[in-house]
Order: C-alpha cells, then sequence, then structure tokens
C-alpha cells in the first residue's frame, strides 16, 4: 500500500473537511479545534461559513502575516488571526452559550483515538505532561455536527479508528463524520459506514488498516484529493 | 453597597485585598486579556496557599505560571494547563490540587455564580472521568450533569478602558472571561490601559457596570 506522508496527509484531511461546507447557502457557523482543523479554514471557500473561537470570537479571519497582527487578537491555539468585516467579541459564556445552545452548526477536531461508537478520545493522555480540557466535552456535546480529523495510523502504524477507545472518552457517540487521509466514514444506525476512499487504495487496504469493525455503504466511492 | 472606586497602585491592592489562602479568579485566555501587572505584584508580594481559578496558567514561568515556580499555589481551578506542563507535574507529584472543568462549564461555573444561581445541568462531559461521582438527572432524553457555581474572594481581572465610575469597555479577544468574573467576587481590582471622565464611555458599549468593580489600576506598560 502506498504512503501518504504526513504534510499531504494533514492537507488532504482539511481539504476534504472544508469542501463539507461547499454548499451551505444559510450562514454556517464553524467552530475549529487546534491543528489540523485550524488548516480548514484555509480551504473553505463558502462566504456562508462564519468562524467562531471559543475564547470569545465569530467571524475569525485568516492567520495575521508573520509581525503584522494584533497580539489580543487569538484564536483558541494562541495564534494571532485577523477580524473579517462584522466580526463581533463577547465572553466566554456567551461563547459556551452558543456552543451549548446548539447554534454552532458543526465543528472540527482533531483526536488520539476514535471508536467504531463514534467514541472520541482527544482530551488526556493519562499522568502525562499535559493536564487540560478545553471546550472539547462542551463542543461534542453541543454543537449540530461533529467532524473528527485524524490521521488513519499513529507512529508505530496503528490504527487509530479503533474498536474500542483506550484513552479516557471525550463524548460518547458524538462523531458524526470521520475524515483521514485514506478514508471518509460516517456514523449512521448506531454504525460506521465507509462512504470514501484514497484513490491510492483498495477496499481490502482499507479494511487492513482499520481496527474498527465498519460496512461499506452502497453508494462507496473514490475520494476526490487535490494531494 | 459598595465603597466608592479607589484608584491605587498594584502592590496596594494586592496587599489590601489579598491574603494567604484567598481564592483569586485571574481573567485571561492564552496570555491575553490578564492584568499582567497585577500578577506582577502577586507574585513579588509572595503570598501563599492561594487557590487559582482561571482557564490556564500561562507559560511555565511566564504570567501566572511564576506562582507554580514561586511555591504560592495550594491549588487551580480551571480547564487548560496544556500551555505549561508543570502543572501536570506538580499535579502528578501531588504538590497542588487541581479541578478540571470542561471550559464551558468552567465559564458557566463563574456566571451562574455572579448570577446567584448555585448550580446547573450541563450536557458537556456526562459519562467521562471529569464527571465521576457527581450527580446526574434525565431531563427529557437525555443525561446531564450537575455542576455548581464557581465563585470567588477576589477577582484581578484586565480591561481595555474604565471611566472614573469604574464603568469597564474590553478589547477584542482579551475580553474572554473578564466580565463574568467581576461579577463572581468579593472584591474585584480590574487592570485597564486607560481610565477616561466619567460621562466619555458610550453606555450602549460598557460591558461591566461599574457596581461591580472596587479598585482601578492603571496599566504602566505594555507588558506581553
Amino acid at each position: 500500500m502506498i504512503q501518504i506522508n504526513e504534510e499531504t496527509a494533514k492537507e488532504r484531511i482539511a481539504r476534504r473537511i472544508a469542501a463539507e461546507f461547499d454548499s451551505s447557502e444559510n450562514r454556517f457557523v464553524l467552530n475549529l479545534g487546534v491543528g489540523i482543523p485550524t488548516m480548514v479554514a484555509d480551504y473553505v471557500k463558502n462566504s456562508n461559513v462564519y468562524i467562531q473561537a471559543e475564547n470569545g470570537m465569530l467571524g475569525v479571519g485568516p492567520l495575521a502575516a508573520e509581525g503584522r497582527g494584533d497580539w489580543q487578537l487569538i484564536n483558541a491555539g494562541r495564534q494571532i488571526v485577523t477580524q473579517t468585516q462584522g466580526c463581533s467579541f463577547f465572553d466566554s459564556s456567551m461563547s459556551f452559550g452558543m456552543i451549548r445552545g446548539g447554534h454552532v452548526d458543526a465543528t472540527v477536531l482533531g483526536a488520539f483515538e476514535v471508536d467504531e461508537q463514534a467514541n472520541i478520545a482527544n482530551w488526556i493522555i493519562p499522568n502525562g505532561k499535559q493536564l487540560g480540557v478545553g471546550g472539547a466535552m462542551d463542543l461534542v456535546s453541543g454543537a449540530n455536527r461533529v467532524i473528527v480529523a485524524i490521521q488513519h495510523l499513529d507512529r508505530k502504524g496503528a490504527s487509530k479508528i479503533k474498536h474500542k477507545c483506550v484513552l479516557p472518552i471525550t463524548g460518547f457517540h458524538e462523531a458524526d463524520l470521520i475524515v483521514t487521509e485514506y478514508a471518509v466514514f460516517c456514523y449512521e444506525n448506531e454504525q460506521l459506514v465507509l462512504k470514501e476512499y484514497a484513490p491510492e487504495v483498495t477496499l481490502d487496504d482499507i479494511l487492513r488498516i482499520t481496527e474498527a469493525n465498519y460496512v461499506i455503504s452502497p453508494a462507496v466511492k473514490v475520494m476526490e484529493v487535490v494531494v | 453597597m459598595k465603597k466608592a472606586i479607589q484608584i491605587l497602585t498594584c502592590e496596594q491592592a494586592i496587599k489590601t485585598m489579598i491574603a494567604p489562602h484567598s481564592r483569586v479568579m485571574v481573567g485571561g485566555f492564552g496570555l491575553r486579556g490578564y492584568p499582567e501587572a497585577l500578577v506582577e505584584a502577586l507574585v513579588d508580594s509572595g503570598i501563599g496557599e492561594l487557590t487559582i481559578i482561571s482557564n490556564d496558567l500561562g507559560s511555565p514561568g511566564v504570567g501566572l505560571g511564576k506562582l507554580l515556580t514561586n511555591n504560592q499555589l495550594k491549588g487551580l481551578v480551571g480547564n487548560y494547563y496544556n500551555w505549561n506542563p508543570e502543572v501536570a507535574y506538580a499535579y502528578n507529584e501531588g504538590k497542588i490540587t487541581v479541578d478540571l472543568l470542561p471550559q464551558g462549564t468552567f465559564a458557566e461555573g463563574i456566571r451562574a455564580a455572579g448570577a446567584g444561581i448555585p448550580a446547573f445541568y450541563t450536557l458537556a462531559g456526562v459519562g467521562t472521568e471529569l464527571a465521576k461521582g457527581k450527580e446526574t438527572r434525565k431531563i427529557g432524553e437525555r443525561e446531564y450533569v450537575l455542576e455548581y457555581s464557581i465563585s470567588g474572594d477576589v477577582a484581578l481581572i484586565k480591561a481595555h478602558k474604565a471611566d472614573e465610575l469604574g464603568n469597564l469597555v474590553y478589547y477584542k479577544t482579551a475580553r474572554n472571561f473578564n466580565p463574568l468574573m467581576a461579577m463572581a467576587c468579593k472584591h474585584v481590582i480590574a487592570q485597564v490601559d486607560e481610565i477616561v471622565p466619567a460621562g466619555t464611555l458610550d453606555p450602549e458599549c460598557i460591558v461591566t457596570p461599574h457596581i461591580f468593580v472596587d479598585v482601578l489600576v492603571l496599566n504602566g506598560g505594555k507588558a506581553k
């Protein structure tokens, strides 16, 4: 099976997720997590999409040019961003009221693992050097649609699409769409459904690199890729 | 009733309002919108056994991170310490307690305290390790977890401008938790970039009305 390098994998995942929002004719509120999810903003073409940052902003623009930004204007990943016309700022309670109250149409987040019951593990590796949860638990339970951006395999080549998550769970049965560099799964009727697979691989390859059980959609197709 | 607004130096404000074992709320998110000069003064005071209620703890040796390096902490209530791994080390070694909450629950807990609501139900965290031992209740089709309000003795907040009465306006994403914390503590010290005459801030744009603020300190420099 052809290996896809990390840089290409990340860009491919981000582009594929951005394509999910192309057709929205209504105002669409999108929250992006740290890592690959942040890259999604670079590929969103639809001007109906408004990006929300949970630290208190609706209408996040592109990252500021190096050394040119306003240091007090950041996204939730502490990156200095720009503001779009018509953007607004608000406190953290309103920000999470927006999220918890179901006013955010989709959230894209990264994960350590996701499993066949659409459980997401993305907040902690126990006894490690990081102790924090961020807004992930509020986002997976509050956003109307949860999209997981995840590389298919870990550094040792093991599947991150698990039979059952090993790490502490962020939210149960919350992943609606899982996008990797090799495949796109959705969660329907309490099972994972393979919708797309990458042009470099076969259905047998996907079976081999995926620990989770899944069914193949009757409409399964090859992923449209730019990279 | 509250005393008339006082304008003090950071050192005076910290000395008069904070004591060992105080529960201190500090505004800010990711080193933006935290009261840099007040935090420096708190570090310099050496006051210990503090419980700090804040989103994060700065970075190692930066901002609130200095309180940990300086052994002034008893406990933390907050949300995200990934930017300061020294928190995880201190917690794993049993040196400090950490009450970790989902960010929205943390924000709402503070809002609730300021608004006189003792507890609330939320979906965030249900069934996870962060909800262990907490009461749950099924409302309609879904199960929710009961979370309590979060109050403090003193809030150290950062605003952009104050007028002479203590009305506050904020700046971009430096607003974050500051307006919530201003309502959730017995005493509130606000560090501001500028103090303008009463009547010059647009009443439609005031975010924190002056009744929530006790002390103003003027930000000396643009510390980062």
